[in-house]
């Protein structure tokens, strides 16, 4: 509960003794190419496969003839869109994005960057942190959707290119029963998780103590902590949207 | 003028500092100096509030640092210059950027400005052509100058230096000790410098203050301290051979 108060605290230090906007636009643009950016190509390739392997999976199970060969894709979106899009890309995110947050942070600990930005009258965790989360949230909805999109086209591809069903039953699945409530509640659980991981990430690497060890334990505990966070954030928001 | 009064720090049940009071100097280079792990850099901590004492208080010329509010201790510290004992430069920048960062996030100087204050500041350290290099391209002693200039960029009043020695060869730590001695020469600011590096204290501890085990056991300045008879710091001080031969000669 002592570290749960904290992060609350730091997230409260984060608004106060603000520097200036554009100080904070240079930041933000630069955290969205580092996050954004240089995590496009591992979500695409992540992605992509894991809808083709979905396809295969879910053509290998549906074996009752009488089950329409359209459904396949059909559960294909509905896995996509619900899970694998923003769930399961969010680990990954918090592999990736977090731990270099966090490991980012520690090393300016240790090595009194930070201690060296507070003597200078500079709000360290809101000028280090805040570019962070707000970069985060601005793009990890953007990579959940490119992670939806081509996790759609892998399943496509492999579907069609291995025989599985046909171009027309491929995009029939996608479109039958389609309700948009889910591309909202995807967008949702994205925005919730990018600022859980950037925002537990960020604290965990702020407070690091000691040397480089502790950068490896603080990295190492953001992913954890971050892990388990965004799955508790993601049966509480399916209990209250999808009820 | 910095004044300290009454600082005390505890770690724990560990007491670090114990009733320091102690005046910092405008114009001098005052140091304190003792062995390792006798609070020098907790004072320091302190004094600039990177850590809050225990109890007692830190004025800036009269102005209560260690009471007041976080706005209030924004301003002062922006009167602040700081060396950090690995230089704690910013390993996303280069030289020059480093330099310039406390320009760029605390005022509004048009970039071309930033640019010649930081050259003018990289120049005075004694650096030229390594502006665009990467902080891990350049020696340990580079650093530290890089520091000095991004310390002194924004024209501190009070300027902090932890340890500034560590780490350099002997004729590296004399010219680092030379250059902060004229700054604060030249600028008239108040500087205040950890060090238990011996030549240091002799080449230019106008202010020394001893501290032993967490108290404040001596003042003076280098022209005294070998005869302060203090013996802890007669063994603090005379601990080298040559300068215990010396003492014996």
């Amino acid at each position: 509960m002592a570290g749960f108060g904290k992060y609350m605290i730091f997230l409260g230090s984060l608004f106060v003794r603000r520097e200036t906007f554009a100080t904070y636009y240079k930041l933000i643009l630069e955290e969205c190419v580092q996050i954004g950016v240089n995590s496009a190509l591992l979500f695409i390739l992540v992605s992509t496969f894991i809808g083709a392997v979905t396809t295969v999976q879910t053509a290998y199970n549906m074996i009752n003839p009488l089950i329409p060969r359209f459904v396949i894709s059909q559960v294909v979106r509905e896995m996509v869109v619900l899970e694998l899009a923003p769930t399961i890309m969010a680990l990954i995110y918090a592999g990736k994005i977090g731990s270099s947050m966090a490991s980012g942070l520690g090393t300016m600990r240790i090595s009194e960057q930070i201690d060296a930005l507070e003597v200078m009258g500079i709000n360290s965790s809101s000028y280090l942190a805040l570019p962070k989360i707000i970069a985060s949230v601005l793009m990890y909805p953007l990579l959940v959707i490119l992670a939806g999109v081509c996790a759609l086209v892998g399943g496509y591809l492999v579907g069609t290119l291995a025989g599985i069903l046909t171009e027309t039953e491929y995009i029939a699945g996608l479109r039958s029963s389609f309700n948009q409530t889910e591309i909202s509640f995807a967008l949702t659980k994205s925005l919730v998780f990018a600022f859980l991981i950037a925002s537990i990430s960020s604290y965990k690497g702020y407070f690091t103590k000691g040397g480089a060890l502790e950068v490896g334990i603080a990295s190492t505990g953001a992913v954890t902590t971050s892990v388990i966070a965004v799955l508790l954030a993601d049966y509480f928001l399916a209990q209250l949207i999808l009820r | 003028m910095i004044k300290v009064r009454d600082i005390s720090k505890s770690f724990g049940d560990k007491m670090v500092l114990d009733g320091i009071d102690a005046e910092f100097e405008k114009g001098k280079t005052n140091l304190i100096i003792g062995s390792s792990g006798t609070g020098k850099s907790v004072l320091l901590k302190c004094i600039v509030g990177l850590i809050n004492p225990d109890k007692g208080n830190v004025f800036y010329d009269l102005r209560n640092f260690t009471d007041a509010d976080k706005e209030v201790k924004s301003e002062i510290r922006r009167e602040i210059g700081m060396l950090f004992q690995g230089g704690a430069l910013f390993d996303s920048k280069n030289v020059e950027e480093n330099v310039m960062f406390p320009l760029e996030v605390l005022t509004k100087t048009p970039l071309d400005e930033m640019r010649d204050r930081a050259n003018h500041c990289l120049k005075r350290v004694g650096l030229e052509n390594v502006n665009k290099k990467a902080v891990s391209e350049i020696s340990g002693g580079m650093k530290k100058r890089v520091g000095i200039a991004r310390a002194i960029v924004n024209n501190p009043n009070y300027l902090f230096c932890d340890e500034p020695n560590s780490g350099l060869d002997p004729q590296t730590s004399i010219l680092i000790d030379e250059l902060i001695a004229e700054i604060t020469h030249e600028l008239d600011i108040t500087t205040v410098v950890v060090t238990h590096d011996m030549n240091s204290v002799i080449g230019i501890g106008e202010k020394v203050i001893f501290l032993y085990k967490g108290h404040k056991l001596w003042e003076g300045n280098n022209a005294e301290i070998t005869n302060s008879g203090v013996a802890e710091l007669d063994d603090f001080v005379f601990a080298n051979k040559v300068m215990s031969q010396m003492r014996d000669r």
